[in-house]
């Protein structure tokens, strides 16, 4: 594949950018790459590259630009109270100061995570064991839950009611790891 | 000292063991992003947190003993000569990000070098591990049982809604990053990459060269890799990743039987050209020497050529980087006493090859 920019060498940077919906494919060679300003990192880890996109991804998207255009908003700078990085800065970086930046920005996090993500916005993996006790028992609930409700739907009651006593079980662990003071 | 025995045993056990479909798949790795919630990320962090990030480990370490992987070595990044750090990169056991970018960063490794862990890189911990062949699930299994046994110890950013909180929001959720390094030299005697990169791209992996500066993927080795962290379970990441690879693999060997059935003589005459090429120069640039070593690699996949070990290829990509080839030198090189060092290390390397199925 030819890149898109100059029509001669060999195209090396492939992605999707998607803008305001809309999804466009970009072939670049790397001199083109960096010319625009999309630096690729052929000796990083992968991925890296993608760090990189980030900061220019998010200044394609013009609500990015300009949160609001109403007066009242425009001295408003919102800031980590824990780091003190504050959105424009995140977003010359692509990097986050601390793991609370994460709450401050949420706001104007959502739509950049779903774009990244393919439009996941919510964690769906390994729950770390120590400090995720009761987190595990709020999953294992709702999976009981989901199951209730289907052993009802199939006219399975004696089985339903297995379901519910387990449930019952566990809501009182959880109520009561949350009385331990966590 | 302790460094040396390290950098001594310049091959690590990926590189010179033979794993599941290694026709095709030299390695496979998987890297956990991590970060402790008491400090500020790398970005932003002072030194005073750095150092205390550092001191947790060794704390750690000299108070605990992982049991899997036994004893592991805490390498500091500042402690360290460039030479040093280049051959660690070399090995793909620490990132170029960490050698030159992070002077309060640090590595973890353990002796068989399958588990390396970064220490304040971009973020304050990143666990790697790195499997010969097709491996993804098991690179996995052993990245969670260090995971599991750090997090017993460690107070890692997690938030219940996104998961494991990273510096850079492309990594957040599992802070999962598979990938699989291929050997796909079918694929571009056939012409077939322009095809397959942007499908592949389509799914939401990032295919990429790994060794050479700039377009050209040195060796035909391309490195696959997931792009979403987010939303999907570890072991589906991975499952997914399998998928694609092993569209990749069965795609590589029809394109080999294609090359074998239109161009068979044609194919043998390369790949004996090239393993002269390999066993006769006295200067050798590492272009050359990679389009070489790919061919004489499929020319044993293909059985063309017999008693020549399949992970030659592996090895000698990454021994013929310009710092293991300063370190086999003892001191640094021009770039032309690099090109003379290279040739005489592939001949040597071929030698051993040779006498060793000799006394069979
Ligand atoms: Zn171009
Ligand atoms: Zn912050």
């Amino acid at each position: 594949m030819i890149c898109q920019e100059c029509n001669q060498r060999p195209a090396a940077l492939h992605f999707t950018k998607i803008v305001n919906g809309e999804k466009t494919e970009v072939h670049l060679c790397e001199k083109c790459a960096q010319e625009k300003g999309e630096m690729f990192m052929f000796n990083g880890e992968a991925g890296l590259s993608f760090n990189n996109l980030l900061a220019g991804l998010l200044n394609i998207d013009p609500s990015f630009k300009q949160p609001s255009q109403s007066p009242f908003h425009q001295e408003e700078i919102l800031q980590c109270q824990h780091c003190s990085m504050t959105f424009p800065q995140f977003l010359k970086v692509g990097r986050f100061g601390c793991a609370r930046c994460y709450e401050t920005f949420q706001d104007q996090l959502k739509p950049v995570i779903r774009r990244l993500h393919g439009g996941n916005w919510a964690h769906n993996g390994k729950i770390p064991k120590r400090i995720g006790g009761s987190i595990h028992l709020r999953k294992q609930i709702e999976e009981l839950k989901h199951n209730l409700r289907e052993s009802i739907s199939r006219e399975e009651f004696e089985q339903a009611a297995s379901i519910r006593d387990e449930i019952r079980q566990l809501e009182k662990r959880l109520s009561a790891s949350h009385e331990g003071g966590e | 000292m302790s460094l040396e025995r390290f950098l001594n045993q310049a091959v690590s056990s990926w590189m010179s063991k033979d794993g599941p479909d290694s026709d095709i798949v030299l390695s496979s790795r998987i890297r956990l992003a991590r970060n402790l919630e008491a400090y500020k990320f790398p970005t932003v962090f002072s030194h005073e947190e750095a150092k205390r990030i550092i001191s947790d480990m060794e704390n750690l370490l000299r108070q605990e003993t992982m049991p899997k992987f036994g004893p592991m070595e805490l390498l500091k990044i500042d402690e360290m000569q460039p030479l040093q750090k280049r051959v660690l990169v070399e090995k793909h056991l620490i990132s170029p990000n960490l050698a030159e970018e992070s002077p309060y960063g640090a590595v973890l490794l353990s002796e068989n070098e399958e588990v390396s862990i970064m220490v304040n890189e971009e973020d304050h911990i990143r666990i790697q591990c790195l499997f010969p062949g097709l491996q993804l699930a098991e690179a996995l299994e052993a990245a969670n049982e260090m995971d599991d046994w750090l997090e017993q110890h460690l107070q890692y950013a997690f938030d219940e809604k996104l998961g494991y909180l990273t510096s850079c929001p492309t990594n957040v959720g599992t802070g999962l990053r598979a990938s699989v390094m291929m050997h796909l030299p079918g694929l571009i005697l056939t012409h077939q990459m322009g095809r397959i990169i942007p499908a592949i791209n389509q799914l939401g992996f990032v295919v990429r060269g790994i060794y050479g500066e700039g377009s050209e993927a040195l060796g035909n080795i391309f490195q696959i890799s997931n792009q979403i962290t987010l939303g999907k379970a570890e072991e589906d990441i991975c499952r997914d990743l399998m998928g694609v690879v092993s569209q990749i693999i069965s795609q590589e060997r029809s394109a080999r039987e294609a090359l074998r059935k239109t161009s068979n003589i044609q194919l043998e005459d390369r790949v004996f050209r090239s393993l002269g090429v390999l066993t006769n120069s006295r200067i050798i640039e590492s272009k050359e020497a990679a389009r070489c070593l790919s061919d004489v690699r499929l020319g044993i996949d293909m059985g063309y050529i017999e008693n020549i070990s399949k992970t030659i290829l592996n090895e000698l990509m990454i021994l013929t980087q310009p710092g293991f080839l300063q370190q086999y030198a003892g001191g640094p090189l021009r770039p032309h006493e690099r090109d003379i060092r290279r040739a005489a290390l592939i001949r040597e390397r071929f030698q051993m090859e040779f006498k060793k199925f000799g006394e069979e």
